[in-house]
């Protein structure tokens, strides 16, 4: 997107943190929206409550892309701490409006762009009596410049106000007020931006809504039928679990008696919080939990234990930037190895890797299933992208499946089943039989352990009884194989392919598009679990070169298919990575592609 | 009286019932002991093995749930960590009986930060320490419990100060803690079936002398410090729901403590005039006494009118496992004004 068009373009608000322009943005997002253009917006934002600085993209997109744009069209300038370095990031033949007592100078001062100077400060303590709310409807300020610039009508900022202030219309008449003061100061002083404007569309988002990921993956849970959670509040996993009390307060208490169908418990850490989550599937509840990498760390020995003890759970990791504390409010897909083998020894977990938030609510329920099914963790590995961003999709799809609650004996079964052993592969599958404490039978009860355990859970250090024990756990892992979802590809018999997962995928969508008017014809094969389907080393196959992209320095996924694939396979891959913490733009895989596409010998064509 | 009415309970099972597997701890262990104490306490309270969840977490102490009651569902879980998976086994089924069996390395050490929020949250469960004072799979290192200027049998002196598990739990606000000795069951049996009768989180911290590592001259573990340091406060006697309550003392000489279940500890006093249900005046004597070179044992502390965390958070008296697709999903119409299409 070299030049900005209509209903093509990318609006950068710059404020401080604590500010209070979430609500502007929302409004200005959602007024694009209503006017049928597909919008992606992203929040940058700094660990912090309250002075660092934060940048909200709005990206305004006529095809639909949903991820980030490394091009600002029109910047909104409302910190005075990065001034210097947001004029800098605008491309030239854009736009700034800014606070009207910044210096426009030495380096600010750029020929290639408009600068829209608005003394929003002093608007504000003109218009807005009220002193506490006055920083907050300084921000709706702009959304009525930008109103007037975009030539977006009254009407529909309007209603995204009503939306946005639905319970509190006191409120929503104070904000309509700061936009006209906005508006009708735009409308006096500048005129509005040639190349830049939104206009009606038709097509592009009927029956689209906005969800953010947390609150897709924890309707899921919802919808599967999760009971139970421990949780311990962590960047930027909290609001998953927040989003799962929230929708069991409102739907999952009894109106008469109030009494609560769901146990939620705010642990003391992420130690406490997975144990709740293992004691609650030994004991045949549906169990959950949220957290990010450092949690993960120290969530480790448990979900090993519930590996080789084989215990259902499920573990929501919405990823964000180490190593370490690193940043924490910033995206990267970068506990992927991490998760795989999580635990001491031959220890591998199903993990699994939505793409986007309707998936983010498939996966909610499905891991459910299969960790039930299974008998084990499963993960879910969200990043902060997918899981704190609004993200526009089509509708999510009710279930229509009854839930799959796996291996399961009754008092009843057992009576038909006098050789039960807790750990005895009767099916061949790998997956044994198991009974939940309370089972009124005398043979029902057996003791969990983490140690070395015979088929019927006995302790051995028997090496014979270790290594059968073993290979039948290698044995379920590859029943998972088939059992977690299998990879979406796109297929139509290029030479070169692209394999990517999670939220990479929207920077590939758009990248393949951008690849395509540059003469480079793509396939793509989107891995949506490990462990990995068989159709992904014959995908790699099937291509001269896959570039495998992901958000990570390291290559993860690279690495985990150089340890299954043959070298023959290994030799056809190529690794692109992104890892700078903002979510990655289609610029960072077309780059490197077009590039290396010189070493290849039918680039571009069929195969 | 023939043979078989002499050995059921009053569930109609037999002892043997409750019995584990041959234990492999050391010959006189304390923890042994306690075993057998749980079993004739399990038996006489007339637990439901079925019902009964036993949950542990690693050394000594946490092997010993694969030693009473086969026939209930046993977690021997991680080192420190029994109480959150406890906790987790309750929520998901509230009609388990808990049971947390604990050593002084996996409570106060390496797990005190479960055990201090599983007291604050009152989950209903009872949790045993056995506490020796010292590490036994790893061979004789100092644990938290043990005093200051205690000494371990290879050479080495305690100089840290001790973690007293029983005056921590008061301060947190614990609703049931009795402090008991692995070689009383007199006292240890009714304290345990009280602690089953009690809805919330029962500590119970047992003195159970490691004969290996810990029952020198020098160790306040020993069994013959316990025995020569012991000063009991009340003698309980338990009494099931339903039972009479015959109390033929003089008036004023014993403590009627009504446990929720409808069962009751009729405590007899003895040569102090000590009130279990005093939270300062049970820290002041356990502190006092500590002071002195005493070991008080009994029931310490009982307080039965603070919600379980099941009560708490309303939950409803199915257990939530049981819960069905329509139980819990949202209706299609709420389901639509979220997920969009609606």
């Amino acid at each position: 997107m070299g030049n900005a068009a209509v209903n093509d373009f990318t609006i950068r608000v710059a404020t401080v943190n604590g500010s209070g322009s979430q609500s502007s943005n929302l409004v200005l997002t959602n007024a694009i929206f209503r006017l049928g253009v597909p919008v992606a917006p992203k929040n940058v934002f700094p660990s912090n409550i309250e002075g660092l600085p934060t940048w909200y993209d709005i990206r305004a997109t006529s095809r639909g892309y949903r991820c980030r744009a490394r091009t600002i069209d029109l910047l909104v300038a409302l910190n005075a701490a990065t001034w210097v370095q947001d004029v800098a990031s605008v491309r030239p033949g854009g736009a700034i409006v800014h606070e009207s007592t910044y210096a426009v100078s030495g380096l600010t001062q750029r020929d290639d762009i408009t600068y829209f100077a608005v003394p929003f400060n002093e608007l504000a303590k003109a218009h807005v009596k009220d002193g506490a709310m006055r920083k907050y409807l300084t921000n709706m300020i702009y959304v009525g410049v930008l109103a007037e610039l975009l030539r977006i009508p009254e009407s529909t900022i309007e209603a995204a106000i009503s939306a946005q202030f639905k319970s509190k219309p006191k409120a929503a008449a104070a904000n309509l007020e700061a936009v006209r003061v906005g508006s009708s100061y735009a409308r006096e002083h500048l005129s509005p931006l040639e190349q830049i404007a939104v206009k009606p569309m038709t097509g592009a988002t009927d029956d689209l809504f906005f969800i953010d990921g947390n609150r897709a993956a924890a309707l899921g849970s919802v919808m599967g039928g999760c009971t139970v959670s421990g949780w311990y509040p962590i960047t930027p996993a909290s609001s998953l679990c927040e989003s799962f009390i929230s929708f069991c307060e409102k739907y999952r208490v009894d109106p008469v008696s109030g009494e609560r169908k769901y146990a939620i418990v705010q642990a003391e850490d992420e130690l406490a919080a997975i144990g709740m989550v293992i004691g609650a599937g030994w004991a045949g509840a549906r169990a959950m939990t949220a957290t990010s990498g450092p949690g993960i760390s120290l969530m480790a020995e448990y979900v090993g234990y519930a590996s080789f003890a084989e215990i259902p759970a499920v573990i929501f990791d919405v990823q964000r930037v180490g190593p370490s504390t690193g940043l924490p409010t910033r995206t990267m897909q970068g506990d992927l190895s991490f998760v795989y083998t999580l635990g001491h020894g031959d220890t591998k977990h199903p993990v699994l890797l939505p793409g986007t938030v309707e998936e983010l609510y498939e996966d909610g329920m499905a891991s459910l299933d299969l960790a039930e099914r299974l008998q084990c963790p499963v993960f879910v590995l969200s990043d902060l992208d997918l899981g704190m961003n609004s993200w526009l999709t089509k509708p999510f799809v009710f279930p229509e499946k009854p839930f799959d609650r796996g291996k399961v004996l009754t008092a009843e079964d057992l009576n038909a089943r006098p050789d039960w052993g807790r750990y005895r592969d009767v099916d061949g599958d790998g997956i044994p039989y198991r009974t939940l404490p309370g089972t009124d039978h005398p043979a029902a009860g057996y003791f969990t352990r983490g140690t070395g355990h015979d088929e019927e859970a006995k302790y051995s250090e028997n090496p014979d009884v270790w290594l059968q024990n073993l290979n039948r756990l290698a044995r379920k892992h590859d029943t998972a194989r088939t059992m977690v979802p299998q990879p979406l590809c796109d297929d139509a018999g290029h030479a070169v392919g692209i394999l990517a997962y999670g939220s990479t995928h929207h920077a590939v969508v758009e990248a393949r598009d951008l690849l395509r008017s540059a003469g480079l014809e793509t396939d793509y094969l989107r891995v949506r679990a490990l462990p990995l389907a068989a159709e992904v080393a014959a995908f790699i196959e099937r291509h001269e070169r896959v570039y495998v992209v992901e958000q990570n320095r390291d290559g993860q996924l690279f690495g985990i298919l150089r340890n299954e694939l043959s070298p023959e396979q290994i030799a056809r891959l190529r690794s692109v990575r992104h890892y700078s913490g903002v979510p990655i733009d289609a610029s960072a895989i077309v780059e490197p592609l077009l590039e290396s596409r010189k070493e290849l010998a039918h680039a571009g064509g069929a195969r | 009286m023939s043979a078989a009415e002499q050995t059921l309970n009053i569930i109609g099972l037999a002892r043997d019932v409750y019995k584990g597997s041959p234990t492999t701890l050391c010959a006189g262990c304390g923890h042994n002991s306690i075993t057998n104490h749980l079993i004739k306490a399990l038996y006489e309270y007339g637990v439901p093995p079925h019902r009964l969840a036993k949950m542990s977490g690693i050394g000594c102490s946490s092997k010993t749930p694969a030693y009473f009651v086969d026939r209930a569902h046993g977690f021997n879980g991680l080192h420190g960590r029994m109480p959150s998976a406890a906790t987790g086994a309750k929520l998901a089924n509230r009609e388990l009986m808990v049971l947390g069996i604990s050593g002084d390395g996996d409570t106060a050490s390496i797990g005190l930060g479960q055990y201090c929020h599983t007291i604050r949250r009152n989950i209903d469960l009872t949790y045993i320490v056995e506490n020796n004072g010292v590490y036994g799979l790893t061979k004789g290192q100092f644990s938290a419990t043990a005093d200051v200027g205690s000494t371990l049998k290879h050479g080495g002196t305690n100089a840290y100060t001790t973690i007293d598990l029983c005056e921590l739990a008061i301060e947190l606000g614990a609703t049931f803690v009795a402090r008991s000795f692995s070689g009383d069951g007199k006292q240890l049996v009714p304290l345990l079936q009280a602690a089953f009768a009690h809805r919330g989180t029962a500590i119970l911290d047992v003195i159970s002398p490691c004969v290996t590592f810990n029952d020198h001259d020098g160790s306040t573990k020993s069994y013959a410090y316990v025995k020569e340091h012991d000063v009991l406060l009340n003698a309980p006697d338990f009494i099931h729901a339903g039972e009479e309550v015959v109390v033929d003392y003089e008036p004023g000489t014993v403590q009627n403590v009504a446990l929720d279940d409808g069962s009751h500890l009729i405590l007899r006093k003895l040569d102090r005039d000590y009130d279990a249900t005093d939270r300062m005046g049970a820290l002041r004597t356990i502190h006092d006494s500590r002071a002195k070179g005493e070991l008080v044992t009994g029931l310490l502390f009982v307080s039965g009118d603070e919600p379980d965390l099941c009560e708490r958070e309303r939950m409803p008296a199915r257990p939530l496992r049981d819960y069905a697709e329509e139980e819990l999903r949202l209706d299609r119409a709420t389901f639509a004004k979220i997920a969009g299409g609606a």
